[in-house]
C-alpha cells in the first residue's frame, strides 16, 4: 500500500500539473483567508501563498527547479500583465494629463530614495556586499530588477525574493503610513504604493480604489524606466 | 477574448524585440506595456473627438481586468524561490528585514507627500469620479 502510494507520488512529482496545482490551491486558500479577514492588509495571500508553497516543498523533499517546471506557467503570465496594466492607466487619462509633472517629479524622487534607503540601512547593519547589490533594485516590478541586478554585479535570484518582500511589505504597511499621513488623494496613494511595492502594491490598490490602482500601475512602469536609467550610474559612481 | 490575449502578447512580443535590438535597459513588457496605451490614446484621437471619456474596446477591457484582479498570484512561482536563498537570508536577516520595512516606508511616505504637495500646488484638483470616498 504505502509503495503504491509512493509511486504515485514519485509519478506525480515529476509532472508539471503538481507545481502548477500546488501553486493555485495555495493562492485560493490565502486568497480565502484574505477575503475572510475583510481585506486586511496583515492577511496577504502572496504570504500565505509562499510560506505554505515552500513547506510543502521543504516536507516532501522537492527540489525549486521540479516545483518550477508546473509553476512557470504561473510565472509566464507577468508579461502579459505588464502590458495589460496599459488599459486601467489609459481609462485615467485625464486624471494623469492633469498630473503629469507632479507624478514624474514624484516617481524619480521616489526611486533614488527606495534604492538609497535600503542600501544605506542594509550597509549600516553590516549586509555583505552581494546582498547590498541585490537590495538595490527592490522597489521595481521583478523582470526589471533581476536586469538590473544583473547588470550592476548583484544576485539576481536573490533579488527577486527581495523584490517580493519588498511587495508583500510594501502591500502590508501602505494603507497605515498612507492614513497616519492623513493623505487622501487616491493619486498620491496609488502612486506611491506603486513605487515603493511595484506589482504586489498594484493588486492591493487595484482592489481598494480604481484610481489608486491605475496610479500605482503608472508608478511601477515609470519607476521600472526611471530606476533601470538611474540605478547603473549611481551603482559605478558608489562601488567603483 | 482571444483577440484581446493576442493583441497583449504581439504588444509584449514587439516590446521584446525593440529591447534586444536597440538594448535599452527597460524589459520587454514594460515597452510592451507603452505601445498598447500609445495604441489606445492614438485610436482614441482618431475615432472619438478628444473631449470624450477614453473609452476601451470591451474585449481588451475584460481580458485586462481578469488579468490584473488576481496579478499578486504571479509573483507566487518567484516568490517560492526564498527556499534557495534561506541560508543567506537567514545569516543577514536583520539588516535585509530592517533595511526592507524601513525603506519601503520611507518611500511611501516621500513619494505620497511629494505628489500630494506638488498636485495641490499646481492646481490640479483631484475630483476625479470617486475620488472623494473615504480611504479605507
Amino acid at each position: 500500500m504505502t509503495s503504491e502510494l509512493r509511486a504515485i507520488w514519485v509519478y506525480l512529482a515529476a509532472s508539471p500539473l503538481l507545481g502548477l496545482t500546488a501553486t493555485l490551491v495555495a493562492y485560493q486558500a490565502g486568497y480565502w483567508l484574505y477575503r475572510k479577514s475583510g481585506h486586511h492588509p496583515l492577511v496577504n495571500p502572496v504570504l500565505i501563498a509562499v510560506v505554505a508553497l515552500v513547506a510543502m516543498l521543504k516536507l516532501t523533499g522537492t527540489d525549486y527547479r521540479t516545483y518550477f517546471d508546473g509553476a512557470q506557467f504561473v510565472h509566464f503570465l507577468l508579461g502579459p500583465a505588464t502590458v495589460a496594466l496599459a488599459v486601467p492607466l489609459y481609462q485615467q487619462l485625464r486624471q494623469l494629463q492633469r498630473s503629469l509633472v507632479a507624478v514624474l517629479v514624484a516617481v524619480t524622487a521616489g526611486s533614488l530614495t527606495a534604492a538609497a534607503s535600503a542600501v544605506g540601512i542594509a550597509w549600516l547593519l553590516g549586509a555583505s556586499r552581494e546582498t547590498l547589490l541585490s537590495l538595490a533594485p527592490k522597489s521595481v516590478t521583478t523582470p526589471i530588477a533581476m536586469g538590473i541586478a544583473e547588470q550592476i554585479g548583484g544576485l539576481p535570484s536573490l533579488t527577486a525574493v527581495l523584490v517580493i518582500l519588498t511587495g508583500m511589505t510594501g502591500a502590508m504597511l501602505a494603507t497605515w503610513t498612507l492614513n497616519l499621513l492623513r493623505i487622501g488623494d487616491w493619486r498620491a496613494r496609488g502612486l506611491a504604493v506603486g513605487v515603493a511595492a511595484h506589482g504586489i502594491g498594484t493588486a492591493r490598490a487595484i482592489l481598494v480604489h480604481p484610481v489608486a490602482g491605475a496610479f500605482a500601475g503608472l508608478a511601477m512602469g515609470l519607476n521600472g524606466v526611471a530606476t533601470a536609467l538611474l540605478l547603473p550610474l549611481l551603482a559605478r559612481w558608489i562601488f567603483g | 477574448m482571444l483577440g484581446a490575449v493576442t493583441l497583449l502578447l504581439v504588444c509584449q512580443l514587439a516590446g521584446e524585440a525593440i529591447q534586444v535590438a536597440t538594448g535599452v535597459p527597460v524589459p520587454g513588457p514594460v515597452i510592451g506595456m507603452a505601445l498598447l496605451f500609445a495604441g489606445l490614446v492614438l485610436r482614441r484621437r482618431l475615432r472619438v473627438g478628444r473631449r470624450e471619456e477614453p473609452e476601451t474596446p470591451g474585449a481588451l477591457a475584460e481580458t485586462a481586468q481578469g488579468l490584473l484582479n488576481h496579478l499578486s498570484l504571479l509573483f507566487v512561482p518567484a516568490g517560492v524561490g526564498v527556499m534557495l536563498y534561506l541560508p543567506l537570508v537567514a545569516e543577514e536577516w536583520l539588516a535585509i528585514s530592517v533595511s526592507l520595512v524601513a525603506s519601503t516606508v520611507i518611500t511611501i511616505v516621500l513619494t505620497a507627500a511629494l505628489m500630494a504637495w506638488l498636485a495641490r500646488r499646481s492646481g490640479a484638483s483631484d475630483a476625479g469620479p470617486g475620488n472623494d470616498t473615504e480611504p479605507k
